[in-house]
């Protein structure tokens, strides 16, 4: 790039206060429209190929259960697919209608912190203490299902590790009545704000080309009107026995991705209901015990709430995996930056960075350096302060 | 400087740094926050800055470029400080020990004070143990 006075570097990262994940991004900026910017990944890098290769099929999707904390079920589910993929194993279909019921409540779990996130870079606090007061309920089913509030657990090659027996669906119930109602509440007031709205609409747009070339994945490409989804397009687990709605806008802004997000929420409690309902009449074994794998290759494909995971593993007959290989959504994702976030204001860098749901929420804040000398301004502030201007205009006080 | 130490406990402001973790300590950390456990009643406050931290609270396995920073982190944070490791990563190293890119001595990076243990721990469990480091600094 030719040198110019006017183009100064925005270094944020790798260390946010308050949130997750440490990621750098150098936004380079002029004036204020951000013109370029790079990413440097790695900071999270644990070798979990690596390791896999060295463990045992079990103790793998213990393993890849750690690869993110808020996919803790997507990434186990996709590994189970992959290792039954090789022999073409059949789970139980008591096992198929739990392994959906983890993995929507697990979605809606994810974007109700997605949402909350959002509300916090925006400025809006309210929305984020809104938000995670409900993810609580989704938690507590989740305790009740498997013992723990995150880390289920759940997955085994075959089937699922723990039953959901009828006095667990009968405490599950009105819980999710309870969330169901509250979730309306949330996307009917969330979908009507109009700060939120003139906040939003418009600014980093993806458009369908650039989601179809970078391969954009999950609710960020269905935001764009690209209709994939994996659980419609390859249905496993129960998924093909289920009635529910894909959710697809068109423009590809980052309103759009709060409504893609809002509404499939409410499809997911849909989802969730009707597994209730089949548990309470499907009965059956819940595991399908694999003793060994044959030597082969197998794929596992899971719609994990940030788009499509993928795991590949080859065996050669003993226990363990010769090769296993990760793909996360947020990796295809991510580079959707460079053509969304160019030529926006960098106030609005921060929601569209987060609006892909990143897995890692980690660009909450961040230093202006500008030539040698830092010279702080808070990004944070820059992005509350817009929204203020905003909401002052529209409310006139 | 027991005195110090007393009325540091009053208020306990900490700074959170993910050294690699899966997210799932952080995500617990920040639901501290929220309504259903809501620290800031017991004085704890999540900070923006290492420069205003009482207590750094570590989560994850510190991969091999990550360590650098985190000790650059502690180094810029005003002593004293106390580091907290939070989950069973910066303890025992969870599943990761076979890795070829995780600090295997992350005592010598930074110097834990205590560990909270858990794959993640409950939130109760998190809050119960910056109560015991209250207790210690009471002494």
């Amino acid at each position: 790039m030719k040198l110019n006075e006017n183009v100064n570097h925005v270094p944020v990262g790798p260390f946010h206060p308050l949130l997750e994940e440490a990621e750098y991004f150098n936004l380079t900026v002029e004036g204020e429209t951000v013109v370029d910017i790079d990413m440097d990944i790695g900071w999270m890098h644990r070798g979990h190929e690596f390791i896999s290769e060295q463990k045992t099929f079990t103790q793998s999707i213990f393993l890849v259960e750690r690869i993110c904390g808020i996919c803790s079920t997507s990434h186990p589910l996709a590994c189970v697919h992959a290792f039954e993929d090789v022999d073409n194993t059949d789970i139980p279909e008591r096992a198929a209608y739990i392994r959906s019921l983890v993995g929507e409540l697990e979605r809606i779990h994810s974007h109700l912190l997605w949402l909350g996130l959002a509300g916090h870079f925006i400025g809006y606090d309210t929305l984020w203490m809104w938000s995670w007061k409900y993810r609580e309920p989704v938690l507590q089913m989740m305790e009740i299902i498997s013992g723990n509030r995150n880390h289920y657990g759940m997955m085994r090659i075959g089937g699922v590790a723990r039953d959901v027996d009828p006095d667990r669906v009968k405490t599950l119930r009105p819980i999710l009545d309870m969330l169901d109602k509250k979730l309306k509440m949330i996307v009917a007031a969330a979908k009507d704000d109009p700060v939120l709205k003139s906040r939003l609409k418009g600014v980093g747009v993806l458009t369908k080309q650039d989601a179809i070339e970078m391969c954009a994945t999950g609710p960020t490409s269905r935001a764009s009107g690209v209709p994939g989804d994996v659980r419609t397009d390859e249905p496993n687990d129960a998924y093909g026995w289920l009635d529910f709605k894909v959710i697809v806008t068109e423009n590809g802004d980052v309103w759009d991705k709060l409504v893609v997000r809002l509404l499939e929420m409410l499809e997911s409690t849909k989802i969730c209901r009707q597994c209730l309902d089949k548990l309470n009449t499907v009965k059956g074994p819940i595991l399908n015990d694999v003793k060994e794998i044959s030597a082969g290759e197998g794929i596992g494909r899971y719609e994990a709430p940030r788009g499509e995971v993928f795991h590949y593993v080859r065996t050669d007959g003993t226990n363990r995996a010769i090769r296993h290989k990760v793909r996360a959504p947020s990796y295809v994702n991510i580079p959707t930056y460079s053509a969304s976030c160019k030529g926006i204001p960098i106030a609005d860098a921060l929601i569209t960075l987060a609006s892909v749901d990143p897995c890692y929420c980690c660009t909450e804040r961040a230093l202006r350096v500008k030539g040698e000398h830092p010279d702080a301004i808070d990004f944070l502030k820059l992005s509350r302060a817009k929204t203020e201007r905003i909401r002052r205009e529209i409310h006139g006080h | 400087m027991g005195w110090y130490n007393k009325r540091l406990a009053k208020s306990i402001w900490v700074f959170h740094v993910s050294a690699s973790p899966c997210n799932n300590c952080d995500i617990e950390i920040l639901d501290l926050l929220t309504p259903k456990y809501d620290v800031e009643r017991l004085g704890i406050k999540l900070v923006g800055s290492i420069r205003h931290a009482d207590v750094l609270l570590v989560t994850g396995i510190m991969n091999q470029k990550i360590a650098p920073k985190v000790r650059k982190i502690y180094e810029q944070a005003p002593k004293p400080i106390f580091v907290v490791g939070v989950g069973t990563c910066p303890s025992g190293g969870c599943c990761f020990n076979d890795s070829y890119n995780i600090t295997h001595n992350r005592k010598d990076v930074i110097p834990y004070d205590i560990y909270i243990p858990g794959c993640p721990p409950k939130p109760e469990a998190m809050i119960a143990g910056v109560a015991k480091l209250m207790e210690v600094l009471n002494e």
